[in-house]
């Protein structure tokens, strides 16, 4: 596999957007959540999910749009720290709920895209500006200075149940929204400090 | 042949089962208590995707009071979380329920895509025994089992060996059981799983590949039990293996 960094495990974080998890709200506390999530609840996107910027990924049939999860990943030292940022778009299919793991969604081959990696010196991810293009039209602009975990309490409270260690990846979390594509569109997902990550969906197939 | 990975003199490397000794690939046979275990797994060039199937047994769904899922319930883990035969597996200090869950685990041996059911046991290498612990105060209704409850470093052993899967005639009907200090605690059969291997190798890989060294671990029967520090727990699978682990 040609163009990706490398890496170890790659961590997705559920409601880490202040928005999203604001928007969830009224709902938390009705069945099946019952209670708002009290730690950081992570997602895995295994290695069969990566693919690089320019990479035809396949959209099955059956798939009739996927929704593009627009983020930043930190790539973790092996202090434990953020040694590097890189673009990610995490693809999955729709999901109404976050009651189970949504592993069927979220992991078909090819569904997690993967910049370059800056390294962090130097970087403020309070001031990461991503945008989203689909087919060349913007979508959505994506911010990360309004985080429910700003990166370092993120890493500190995952620290608290498991250990990320050198190569890991933890993903800062999508932001609400999030634009939908389906086979035949190309993504493109552009910050200036960080480069660009583009994504063709193409029919299984094709 | 049963496989084994272990560290010997500083050393990990690959070992098999010989007469009841340990044959290393340096040349050494040594006996079993004298080398550090590890999951008897060969490393993977990227990391391996461990899938885990939660409420896998139609007793253990009872047991937690759910419904039996009408389509596999998974949940993915990092690869820290295993660990080795003869190792220990902290309990967080103020945990009221931390219990073990013995289960089959199979190794990946070919690269699996749209695999039919009737093609699925000839991508398997092999099978282990894994104990997959949860920590039940940890549970949260998102993403559940979420993974402060299922990705402790440590929190699922692996082993002791890998057997070749030629070795097991039938892996739907093997005895599994988990004792606890010597009394035995959990008793059942991977024949009683709702959805089988076959069945669960082929639903994987309608959406995802599968490769060398991914591990599917299958889920637990009923029978689980709060485990302390100090509790030496053994999961064990017929002609597979008995897995030892000590709480801390």
């Amino acid at each position: 596999m040609t163009g990706l960094p490398a890496m170890r495990t790659v961590y997705g974080v559920l409601l880490n957007s202040r928005a999203e998890f604001e928007a969830w709200a009224p709902r938390m506390r009705e069945a099946p959540y019952k209670a708002p999530p009290a730690a950081p609840v992570l997602y895995i996107k295994p290695a069969n999910t990566w693919s690089a910027s320019e990479a035809r990924v396949p959209v099955p049939p059956g798939v009739p749009q996927v929704e593009i999860g627009a983020t930043v990943g930190m790539l973790i030292d092996p202090a434990g720290e953020a040694g590097g940022f890189l673009l990610v778009n995490d693809l999955s299919t729709p999901q109404a709920s976050y009651f189970r793991p949504p592993v069927r969604a979220n992991c078909l081959d090819g569904f997690l895209g993967l910049g370059a990696v800056v390294p962090a010196q130097g970087q403020d991810p309070a001031r990461f500006a991503l945008e989203v293009r689909v087919n060349g039209e913007l979508k959505q602009s994506v911010r990360f200075d309004a985080l429910v975990r700003p990166p370092h309490r993120l890493l500190a409270d995952v620290a608290e149940f498991m250990t990320l260690g050198a190569g890991d990846v933890l993903m800062l979390g999508l932001a609400p929204n999030r634009p939908l594509a389906r086979a035949g569109d190309t993504i493109e997902i552009r910050a200036p400090a960080l480069g660009r990550l583009v994504t063709h969906l193409v029919a299984e197939g094709a | 042949m049963k496989h084994a990975r272990v560290v010997y003199q500083g050393r990990a490397q690959h070992a098999i089962e010989s007469e009841g000794r340990m044959l290393l690939d340096d040349g050494s046979r040594v006996a079993l208590e004298d080398v550090r275990w590890l999951p008897p797994l060969a490393p993977t060039e990227r990391p391996r995707t461990i899938l885990a199937l939660g409420l896998n047994y139609a007793d253990h769904a009872r047991e937690l009071a759910f419904k039996a899922p009408e389509e596999p319930l998974v949940f993915l883990k990092g690869e820290r979380a295993l660990n080795g035969h003869r190792r220990q597996t902290r309990r967080p200090p103020g945990v009221e329920f931390m219990h073990y869950e013995c289960e089959l685990a199979v190794v990946i041996g070919r690269s699996a895509k749209r695999v039919r059911r009737e093609d699925a046991y000839a991508h398997i290498a092999g099978y282990s025994v894994a104990n997959d612990y949860a920590i039940r105060d940890y549970l949260e209704n998102w993403y559940r089992p979420n993974l402060r409850v299922k990705n402790r470093d440590g929190a699922t052993p692996l082993g002791p060996w890998l057997v070749d899967a030629a070795d097991i005639a039938d892996p739907m009907a093997l005895a599994l059981r988990t004792s606890v200090n010597g009394r035995l605690t959990q008793s059942g059969n991977t024949r009683d799983m709702i959805f089988d291997v076959p069945f669960l190798i082929e639903w994987f890989s309608s959406f995802m590949t599968l490769a060398p060294g991914d591990l599917i671990l299958t889920g637990t029967p009923d029978g689980v039990v709060d485990c302390r520090p100090g509790d030496v727990v053994v999961t064990e699978i017929e002609g597979i293996g008995a897995l030892m682990n000590t709480v801390a």
